[in-house]
């Protein structure tokens, strides 16, 4: 089965009309799919040309396209094509590969949404230049009816230029004021549009000054920073995106004899499943036949594998370990243990949308602001003068002088340089406000498993056990995929221990391995089956013939730049939590490698999200770290949340930033990062407000011209920008 | 003054070209890949299958 995404050939009815185009794509073959491949390695035009050129060779592809930018390859083929094929064909041309959910892919809408803001910005930015040409032959000296007719033509440009680009702003604005709000797009969008009017009365009337430069420049720097802002969070969230893509929920159908591979999605309840040992339960179901053992750390933190039988309840996203399991489904879909977690994060949530964004809390004071100061003069002009005419001019002018084109700016350019700088040290930062509470953190919680340790084993006894022992133990894992197998594996070839000769290796699911050494019987599994006593921690055991049992101890393996990563953050001052759903010794025992004082054991997962909603109300500012089911609620409470890339998808949907890459250390510098990015912003918003004092006095008296107006309103959006750029 | 009843048409069809051919390649999806294209110009193979 091959994912099959078919884009509509043409959207456009006309083209149903005359069905060229579909024919076409129809006549290029019977069924085609398409295909995504995810190309992390590729880099320069020999590799595009080469996957190309290999792809397209293959006698069902109908085309392929590389694309160096999203590291991605599209393939359109025929439907018996499969991804796998594919996968293997690029393998084989020397590149990795891995296979995309082409439905979890929808960059394609934000991807519509930053054209539609390009498309405005470019109008917006042909039309103010023009403007401004014809505006600087005015302020130089054009004079009546030249004067006028550069106005007219002014005008002629300015309004449908300004109805089409201002519209992002004009809805913003109101929506807002629909919900009896007021945002930045408010005091916005009345600039703009009291700059209109009044300078097309000033021109109807052969008046001096005429706004129309001012307006249009002004919704081409805001475009500027909403396009800037758009982007840094379509890159993002496409990689984001990426992540998800990357896990193709499939499962195996029994029907009868006949094994089948189908889309998750289209598993229903009573259905027969067949999960393979390394593959992670895709439904809630029981299991019908097959012994195994369940590695259920992803859902509550333990780090210990259970015992899987007949009988059993599985719930989706538990892997299963050593042998092949068959399942009924229980339950699917939206009905399953996994997504009832969603309902916690719902409810952890709405606590969090209560943050207000620095660019928020200055529209707050800003807009009443200015929307007065405006009336003010507007009143005040009247009254003195008694000309109408002048004091609307005068309003419009304070209006367009204080107008928050720095303001606009301010914030978007500065988080886009830091995300930017995140980006290239492994984190993606999908939420806007995300830098900005991570700028506030205090307290930084962790999860154990899978976050402060990679989630694999690692014996920590070698030396204390006989070569020989250690060899049998090897030969036996070779027959396992089990963890702790691949730990001996892993630690007996750094050690240089040859694997011993043993014969008739067999697995027994569930319990462990044996085969047969020197005439002996030897096992390597569960202390109960190799015939020993039980350990506190994590262990296996080794078994020959009828000698006691020798225990292979391990302890979960710290995740790089943990240790580094727990020690900055508390010279740095921050308090550091440990919360797991492991088991006390476990919990205990990392604590103290580590040096963190607060821990918590055997925590559930609404135990978590207690514990950081508590701190939060004491007024902490609570960083969580975490990867697994668990910790979803728990992520979704917290101030500001990171997760790695390896956690379950649902994880990192909750959690803000996602962080790439095995490493931890990026988190205390991504700290760093944001708060210079919020002293930037404060920067920022300083600068802007410095403009705003020389110059309000101006438009205020009266004294204003469009050329103040312009130059203000560029050099402190420049200056801001540039501000910005320092923080690379 | 004269100069100006053409020179200012001229000006705006000028930069009006410049638009259009904007937003053409914007339409035309020919930002999707800007790594990708400053390489395949290097590329000697005609690439006649470009993305639809």
């Amino acid at each position: 089965m091959t994912a099959t995404l078919r884009p509509a050939v043409s959207a456009c009815p006309a083209c149903a009309a005359a069905p060229t185009a579909q024919a076409l794509a129809d006549s290029a073959g019977p069924q085609t799919a398409q295909i995504a491949l995810s190309l992390p390695t590729i880099h320069c035009s020999a590799c595009i040309s080469k996957i190309e050129r290999g792809l397209n060779a293959h006698p069902l592809v109908n085309s392929a396209r590389v694309n160096l930018t999203l590291k991605r390859a599209t393939i359109a083929a025929a439907e018996e094509v499969s991804a796998q094929e594919m996968v293997q064909l690029v393998e084989g041309l020397g590149y990795e590969a891995h296979e995309l959910d082409a439905g979890a892919l929808n960059a394609t809408a934000t991807g519509e949404e930053g054209r539609d803001l390009l498309m405005r910005l470019a109008v917006a930015g042909f039309a103010s230049m023009n403007v401004m040409l014809l505006s600087v032959a005015v302020w130089s000296g054009a004079e009546a009816a030249t004067r006028d007719l550069f106005h007219w033509i002014s005008a002629a440009i300015a309004l449908p230029t300004i109805a089409f680009a201002g519209q992002p702003f004009f809805r913003n604005a109101w929506a807002a004021l629909s919900n009896r709000q007021l945002n930045m797009d408010v005091p916005i969008t009345l600039a703009i549009l009291l700059a209109v009017v009044t300078s097309l009365w000033e021109t109807s009337l052969s008046g001096e000054h005429a706004y129309f430069d001012a307006a249009l420049t002004l919704t081409f720097f805001l475009l500027a920073g909403r396009y800037l802002d758009h982007r840094t969070r379509a890159i993002a969230r496409s990689a984001a995106e990426e992540l998800t893509a990357l896990e193709v929920p499939r499962a195996i159908r029994l029907t009868g004899e006949r094994e089948e591979t189908v889309m998750v999605a289209d598993l229903k309840v009573g259905d027969t499943i067949l999960v393979r040992p390394g593959g992670r339960m895709p439904v809630d179901g029981e299991i019908l036949t097959g012994m195994s053992e369940l590695d259920r750390s992803l859902l509550t933190g333990e780090t210990l594998p259970v015992v899987a039988g007949p009988g059993q309840a599985v719930s989706a996203g538990e892997v299963n370990l050593t042998g092949p399991l068959t399942i009924r489904a229980t339950a699917v879909g939206a009905d399953t243990s996994l997504h009832r977690m969603a309902d916690l994060v719902a409810i952890a949530e709405s606590g969090r949308s209560r943050y207000t964004s620095l660019a928020d809390k200055a529209a707050k004071l800003y807009a009443p602001g200015v929307h007065i100061l405006s009336a003010l003069s507007f009143a005040g002009w009247y009254l003195y003068s008694g000309d109408l005419r002048t004091a609307l001019n005068i309003a419009a002018a304070v209006l367009i002088i204080t107008c928050p084109c720095a303001l606009g700016l301010a914030v978007p350019a500065v988080t886009t340089a830091a995300s930017g700088r995140l980006f290239r040290r492994g984190m993606l930062v999908k939420d806007a406000t995300a830098l900005e509470r991570l700028a506030q953190v205090d307290t930084v919680v962790f999860d154990k498993t899978g976050t402060l340790t990679a989630g694999t084993p690692e014996l920590t006894n070698l030396d204390k056990l006989p070569r020989q022992a250690v060899g049998i133990a090897a030969a036996l894992a070779q027959g396992s995929s089990h963890p702790l197998a691949q730990a001996i594996l892993r630690a007996a070839r750094q050690a240089g221990i040859p694997a011993a000769r043993v014969e008739a290796v067999t697995e027994v699911p569930g319990h462990g391995v044996m085969g047969n050494w020197q005439g002996q019987e030897v096992r390597l599994g569960r202390a109960a089956w190799a015939g020993a006593q039980g350990l506190r921690e994590t262990a296996t055991f080794l078994a020959v013939g009828d000698a006691p049992a020798v225990a292979f101890i391990f302890a979960d393996r710290l995740r790089d730049g943990a240790a580094e990563l727990v020690e900055t953050l508390r010279q740095s001052g921050k308090e550091v939590y440990l919360m797991s759903g492991d088991t006390t010794p476990a919990v205990e025992e990392l604590a103290a490698r580590l040096g963190i004082r607060h821990w918590l054991a055997e925590a559930l997962p609404a135990d978590k999200a207690e514990h950081i909603q508590a701190l939060g109300d004491k007024g902490a500012k609570v960083l969580m770290v975490g990867d697994g089911l668990n910790d979803t609620a728990a992520l979704a409470a917290a101030h500001v949340s990171i997760s790695p890339a390896s956690a379950l998808d649902a994880a990192r949907v909750a959690s803000d930033i996602v962080l790439l890459g095995g490493d931890l250390s990026p988190v205390s510098a991504g700290c760093d990062t944001a708060r210079a990015a919020i002293r930037r912003i404060r920067e920022n918003f300083r600068i802007a407000t410095i403009y705003n004092i020389i110059a309000v006095p101006l438009a205020v008296a009266g004294l204003a011209t469009p050329l103040i107006a312009a130059l203000a309103m560029s050099t402190s959006s420049i200056t801001v920008s540039l501000n910005a750029l320092r923080l690379r | 003054m004269n100069v100006l009843s053409y020179l200012i048409p001229i000006s705006l069809v000028l930069g009006g070209i410049g638009l259009i051919g904007f937003i053409y390649t914007v339409r035309s999806n020919q930002y999707d890949d800007p790594e990708g294209d400053s390489r395949r110009i290097l590329d000697d193979q005609y690439d006649k299958r470009p993305k639809k």
